[in-house]
């Protein structure tokens, strides 16, 4: 299948005084799988209508492959059904007074299709999704994951160019969750159509897309690749928003050579800094935990630990700190320990305190 | 999203203004709001002006008028003159006094009965609600010539009711005609309105809201005061404020058992002007009942929306364990057996009787006989009136009501989607708001000043529209839009069923605004607008109040036609008339529903 590049530039969309999507300019790849991930009401669903069509933006232009869908300044917006690209709703949008046949054929019918085409893209289409064999049936006679697959397979047959999905495993249980989440990977890995796929699911970002884009308030605050975006936030919204459990953000003063003053104990960085207020970003699972002192750890004591069977979360504190673990397996720590917290440079973040954005990675 | 091209030339922001003034539901918005103007707004209008200025007829009471010219004549008339006490505050207070009676009466049987129906282990609950809303489907005047048939004196036209046959003692006035028979007789109509307003909202209370409270250990009569009882509260309250607002507007039943004792209400006050050609002297009175009204329904809009953090009564509704009555489950269900009984069965029962009497004054047996349904015109007999179903005039009217009710239930149905659509898809701007109001203005007009309304706008040609003054088609212009709040708020409620996305899916696939509607819509909407169009049918072939004043002999219906009978003292054909209209209202409902249970659901589980 052909893909398509997508690109939007500074595009603002207002709902009376609030702009829901703020001056946002993306540049999307032809076959990348892009996902917008923040918290609710950060404007991810708004952002995706407007590629859609379905929502008129106030500014900014919107070009699908080299065709400009929207433009404010020249005064264009292409009609939704005429930017060729399927849509994928939270609840499905499934017609509930017409069979799964005739759901998947409604916009072939209207494309003029021929009859023995249409009947060929259902069944490749019910086949993709593993469905094959459910065309009679109306949707309130099939269950959600059912339904959600029904939906997959009514933009399939479309045959658009770009998927558009909206949190569209949101409605489903953990376990379906987790193996949609697969074939939803492996649905575009072979169709290759550009996707952008909205969740406020971290993990469903991570696990899924080429790339992310964590918006806030409207504005995208960092857009790169699943690793980048996790090993190296921008920022400390984003540095806080992803990662289960939390990243431990820790204030304090950096010296000037190196090391960050937390008050009580000091943190050596992998390099220079300029001194001033800082944030220190450890992620759970680079702090090792010990029993016994070592070089350079600091003494903390198990707070509460919560073991999940294949990894446990330690909660260690010192006077006021608070910071979380995260260890492999069941840890032998148990609650009320003193244990020693050792930090690895390479894997701490500093941010700026005052602006909040990234000041120094490892090189 | 336009759907109409536009010439590359436009500037800019023309361009973004024509897109969105081309928007499906904007350009339905404003058809439909050109269609409320003209239907609602324009006639309130012509009516006002009416009462500001000389009409020809007024050359009877003064001399040396212009008609036409501007005078506050008719309102001095009415408010400030010696005939002002007959003509407006005695009509007045008998009017709040019987809305007010009716009311309170109607809504704590509704209530009660709800409450029961729905909430409670009381046996038989399913036959019970739908026995219950039977006189919601009847006009509101059949009980009444019921309690005629039982309760009528010599007083009036000689003959005697079945009381007075079978004791022999005289029954009192005050029993057989004005404002105690009105209220009783009214309130077995309006209770079950009250009841299904009540029914409803105790349906869609959230059990979990009343569960919570059993959890944290409150009794059920703590429940019940503390927890349901608030929660219904606004709805109890609009039931209150919609039944007094209708019964205020009802005309036959004051004119039933108003009428022959001098007992007048504003409803038949305005009637007996217009017939004697004081027409705006009665639209005077029209605008008096329209004010009340409005203040009324703003009155109920202030009291919710003080309320309106209670809108948890939207909620879907969960079935919760019933009320269980213990002991007093029997006794409770003997007692609401025969509430039924009185309210539903006997007055049909006395009707049937009734109608089967060859003499007005014997309730013997053998005074029994068809004569009234199916005999030849006989001189001997009642001035020589041939039995209904041999006169030919019964199945004009007969198909005069049943012709204007499925048309007013068509096109208020159809109607009911645009607006539906207009006021759902605009939801937020002041275009959707208007319309929504508009379309709610007939709702504050009561029946009888509706229709009065009317026959000032249509005695000349108006827009596109010929002079429609005397024909049949007035009758469906009139009903259409009385029926208008009733039709945008099922036509909103079908909408609302209806998710954006399932519309915006197909937008996304390239379906033309025509395609969506035709294909998405119309098909989703469907069962909702099966039940509006039952329900306008119904309240169509039953109303008399609001096409009393503007029908012809040869535009007769079934209810006007039974209206004439008994004003002229035509009693057993009038009887006659009433239980075919029953007949025929009970049979298409059950048609109607029977034709909808089958269709219903195809697809509509989810
Ligand atoms: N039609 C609308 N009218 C007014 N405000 C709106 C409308 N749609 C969205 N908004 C507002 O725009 C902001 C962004 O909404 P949006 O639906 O895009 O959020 P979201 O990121 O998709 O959130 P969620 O994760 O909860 O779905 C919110 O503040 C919302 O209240
Ligand atoms: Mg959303």
């Amino acid at each position: 299948m052909e893909t398509t590049n997508i690109i939007i530039k500074n595009l603002t969309k207002r709902f009376g005084q609030v702009a829901a999507v703020n001056n946002v300019t993306l540049t999307i790849e032809p076959g990348a799988f892009i996902t917008l991930l923040g918290p609710s009401g950060c404007g991810k669903t708004t952002l995706l209508r407007c590629v859609a069509g379905l929502e008129e933006p106030d500014e900014g232009e919107i070009l699908i492959g080299d065709k400009l869908v929207f433009s404010s300044r020249r005064g264009i917006s292409l009609p939704a059904g005429q930017r060729n690209l399927g849509l994928v709703f939270q609840n499905y949008a499934l017609w509930p007074h017409m069979t799964v046949y005739k759901n998947m054929t409604f916009a072939l019918e209207i494309q003029k299709l021929a009859k023995a085409e249409m009947d060929q893209r259902v069944k490749e289409s019910l086949a993709e999704v593993q469905m094959t064999g459910y065309a009679e049936r109306y949707p309130r006679e099939m269950s959600g994951g059912q339904q959600q697959r029904i939906a997959l397979a009514r933009m399939l047959a479309y045959r658009p160019k770009v998927f558009l999905m909206d949190e569209p495993l949101s409605n489903l249980d953990a376990r379906l969750r987790m193996d949609m989440r697969a074939e939803l990977k492996r649905l575009h890995h072979v169709a290759g159509a550009t996707t952008i796929y909205v969740t406020h699911d971290q993990v469903e970002a991570l696990t899924m897309s080429t790339q992310i884009a964590v918006m806030k308030e409207g504005v995208v605050q960092q857009m790169d690749t699943p690793d980048c975006v996790y090993h190296f936030p921008a920022n400390l919204f984003v540095a806080d928003f992803i990662g289960n459990p939390k990243v431990n953000l820790l204030e304090g003063v950096a010296n000037g050579d190196g090391a960050v003053d937390l008050g009580n104990f000091k943190i050596q960085l992998a390099a220079r800094t300029a001194p001033g207020q800082v944030v220190v970003a450890a992620r759970p699972e680079d702090i090792t935990i010990a029993l016994a002192p070592e070089p350079g750890a600091v003494e903390f004591t198990a707070y509460s630990v919560l073991p999940a069977g294949a990894d446990s979360t330690i909660v260690a504190r010192r006077d006021q700190l608070e910071l979380t673990v995260k260890v492999i397996g069941t840890s032998k720590i148990k609650m009320d320990d003193k244990v020693w917290l050792q930090f690895n440079p390479a894997t701490l973040n500093l941010y700026d305190k005052t602006s909040g954005n990234l000041i120094h990675s490892k090189n | 999203m336009s759907v109409v091209a536009l010439p590359s030339s436009f500037a800019r922001p023309a361009r973004r203004v024509w897109r969105k003034l081309t928007r499906p539901h904007v350009l339905v918005a404003g058809v439909m709001l050109a269609l409320l103007a003209y239907l609602v707004i324009t006639p309130l209008l012509i009516m006002i002006q009416t009462t500001i200025t000389w009409q020809p007829e007024d050359n009877r009471l003064v001399r040396g008028i212009t008609p036409g010219e501007f005078t506050l004549f008719h309102w001095e008339r009415v408010f400030n003159s010696i005939i002002s006490q007959t003509m407006l505050w005695t009509p007045l207070q008998n009017t709040l006094v019987t809305s007010i009676g009716i009311s309170i009466f109607a809504l704590t049987l509704g209530s009660l009965l709800a409450w029961l129906v729905v909430r409670t282990d009381l046996p038989g609950k399913k036959f019970i609600a739908s026995v219950a809303i039977i006189p919601y489907m009847l006009p509101s005047w059949t009980i009444s010539l019921a309690w005629i048939v039982v309760f009528k004196n010599q007083r009036v036209g000689g003959s005697i009711g079945f009381l007075e046959a079978l004791t022999g003692a005289q029954v009192p006035d005050w029993l057989s005609y004005g404002p105690v028979p009105i209220i009783i007789t009214l309130s077995l109509h309006y209770y079950a309105f009250a009841f299904l307003l009540v029914s409803g909202a105790l349906q869609s209370l959230d059990a979990r809201l009343e569960e919570s409270g059993e959890m944290l250990g409150a009794t059920r009569w703590q429940v019940l005061s503390r927890i349901t009882f608030p929660l219904v509260i606004p709805a109890i309250l609009s039931a209150f404020i919609l039944t007094f607002s209708r019964a205020m507007g009802s005309f036959g039943t004051p004119a039933f058992l108003g009428n022959p004792v001098r007992y007048y209400v504003l409803s038949t006050t305005l009637y007996n002007n217009i017939s004697s050609r004081l027409q705006a002297d009665g639209f005077v009175l029209g605008l008096v009942l329209i004010a009340i009204s409005i203040v009324t329904i703003y009155l109920n809009q202030r009291i919710i929306g003080v309320r309106k953090s209670y809108a948890t009564l939207t909620g879907k509704g969960f079935a919760s364990t019933p009320v269980r009555l213990r002991a007093l489950k029997y006794p409770i269900l003997i007692l609401v057996g025969m509430f039924l009984f009185i309210a539903v069965v006997a007055p049909l029962g006395f009707l049937g009787y009734q109608s089967l009497m060859l003499q007005k004054n014997s309730f013997a047996l053998d005074n029994l006989s068809l004569h009234f349904w199916i005999g030849e015109s006989n001189p001997k007999i009642a001035d020589g009136i041939a039995g209904i179903l041999t006169d030919v005039q019964t199945w004009v009217s007969a198909w005069n009501s049943i012709a204007l009710a499925v048309l007013v239930g068509l096109i208020t149905s159809v109607l009911g989607i645009f607006l539906g659509y207009a006021v759902v898809k605009g939801r937020g701007t002041w275009l959707s708001k208007i319309v929504e109001q508009v379309a709610f203005l007939p709702y504050l007009m009561p029946s009888i000043a509706f229709g009065a309304i009317y026959i000032g706008m249509f005695a000349q040609p108006l827009g596109p529209l010929p002079a429609l003054y005397g024909t049949f088609w007035i009758l469906v212009v009139v009903s259409v839009a009385k029926n208008l709040p009733y039709s945008s708020r099922s036509g909103t409620a079908a909408m609302l069923q209806v998710g954006s996305e399932l519309e915006e899916a197909a937008l996304v696939g390239g379906a033309s605004w025509l395609t969506r509607f035709r294909r998405i819509i119309i098909p989703l909407t469907s069962s909702g607008l099966v039940a509006g169009f039952l329900l306008t049918f119904i309240t169509s072939m039953r109303e008399l109040s609001l096409i009393v004043l503007l029908v012809t002999p040869t535009t007769r219906t079934l209810t006007t036609l039974n209206f004439r009978y008994a004003e002229q003292g035509y009693h057993q054909p009038g009887d006659a008339l009433a239980m075919m209209l029953v007949v025929i209202i009970l049979a298409c409902e059950w048609i109607v529903r029977h034709f909808r249970g089958a269709q219903i659901g195809k697809g509509l589980g989810a």
